[in-house]
């Protein structure tokens, strides 16, 4: 898996909890909460897909560490292994 | 033979359109079971009968917007004779395209400003507001999800909702109907929790006898309602039997929400954000997770003092969640 991929997986996890998310519109280093209109059970069931989708444990303490689509990345890498470069 | 009759799906409801009948003449009917879908502000919403019996006749066909309270069919006894009118063939015809989503957000912003127009012109509200210390809830709460799989963890919203219901019990008053013969009591905590739309719009569909369900249970129902409302398929029931409303503001980071009451019921409960703030615990002052509930109650059903008493029943409640 790239590291495109990867961000691309993140993003259909969020699609399927908020649909009318475009997916080339989202900033990557701003917090998703400002740019989508995610409630706590949006989230939770943000963290679901993610949970599904990459097969990881994401304890509750670690939410906080999960508020851009940057860092969701970067936690996914310590979790699963840095991806290959993009290409 | 009884008159199946379109329901009213709430004070903001005002007619609705017959999207497709689900059953036909002569089909067996048990009370809860869906026989017809019905197009409303609030999304398509498949209505339940409250009665056995048997579909005698159709008398609205789908594609008709008809007032509430016209009668949709005839439903007989298991046992009567079928009527004489001939049979139709409204079942048959296929269920119409639901209309685009900007009409209605704009007929919903409709409704909701008229039904709370109303319920600002007509109940004299009292809003009281205390501020809860949250510690104990959610230390324990971030306990027990640390045990949970990510599909079984329960949102603090949940142990809100478990509170209010258990206050209910404790202050019956709160709970209920203003009617023209006066107060009448809810046949059951049904509790009304309000969910935005992705599109724009709320609707506050119920979590039936929540005083009796456990805080999964309560966290299933509310994920379920979510994810129905969001996809407009909620049940008649769900809309029409909210004994009282629950609102939550605190994910948008609002510390107090004063909220307006959904008549006929007589009070709605507002949450905010949960704040650190300096609190004095005993002689000392310490960092504490708060919280600011409001209830918003109406002055014909019920006096301050009773709802203040509720409130304070909600503050008991939240300090021993192992006990919700």
């Amino acid at each position: 898996m790239t590291s495109s991929e990867r961000q691309r997986q993140i993003v259909e996890a969020l699609a399927r909890v908020a649909p009318e998310v475009a997916a080339g519109s989202l900033d990557p280093g701003a917090p998703l909460r400002d740019q989508v209109d995610l409630d706590s059970m949006d989230f939770l069931r943000f963290v679901l897909e993610l949970h599904r989708a990459f097969a990881v444990e994401i304890p509750e303490a670690d939410y906080s560490k999960l508020s851009t689509l940057g860092e969701i990345g970067k936690y996914l890498d310590l979790k699963l292994g840095t991806p290959l470069a993009n290409g | 033979m009884t008159e199946f009759r379109m329901p009213s799906l709430g004070s903001d409801m005002e007619a609705g359109t017959l999207v497709e009948w689900l059953k036909k003449p002569g089909d067996a009917l048990t009370r809860g079971d869906i026989i017809a879908v019905v197009d409303t502000e609030k999304g398509a919403i498949e209505i339940e009968v409250f009665e056995n019996g048997v579909l005698d006749r159709i008398l609205v066909t789908p594609g008709n917007k008809v007032p509430v309270g016209t009668p949709l069919a005839m439903i007989r006894g298991s046992s009567e004779p079928a009527s004489a009118a001939p049979a139709t063939v409204a079942a048959k015809e296929p269920p119409m395209a639901p209309p685009p989503a900007a009409d209605r957000g704009a007929a919903m912003r409709a409704a909701i400003g008229a039904a709370m127009a109303r319920s600002k012109r007509e109940i004299p509200h009292v809003y009281l507001s205390t501020t809860v210390d949250m510690t104990s809830a959610l230390t324990w709460l971030a306990t027990e999800n640390e045990r949970r799989p990510v599909e079984k963890r329960l949102l603090p919203v949940v142990l809100l909702i478990k509170a209010v219901a258990r206050a209910i019990v404790d202050v019956p008053q709160i709970n209920g109907f203003w009617t023209d013969d006066g107060f009448r009591p809810g046949p059951g905590v049904h509790v009304g929790c309000a969910i935005a739309l992705r599109d724009g719009g709320l609707v506050a569909p119920a979590i039936h006898d929540a005083d009796a369900k456990s805080l999964e249970a309560v966290m299933e129902a509310l994920s379920d309602l979510v994810e129905r409302a969001r996809r407009g398929s909620l049940r008649s029931s769900e809309l029409a039997d909210p004994t009282i409303t629950v609102t939550n503001l605190g994910d948008l980071g609002v510390e107090a929400t004063f909220a307006v009451i959904f008549p006929p019921q007589v009070a709605i409960v507002g949450f905010g954000r949960v704040v650190r703030r300096p609190w004095v615990v005993g002689e000392r002052i310490e960092p504490r997770s708060v919280l600011t509930v409001t209830v918003s109650a109406d002055h014909r059903a019920l006096d301050g003092r009773r709802a203040g008493q509720f409130l304070s029943a909600v503050d008991r409640w939240l300090q021993v969640p192992e006990r919700l």
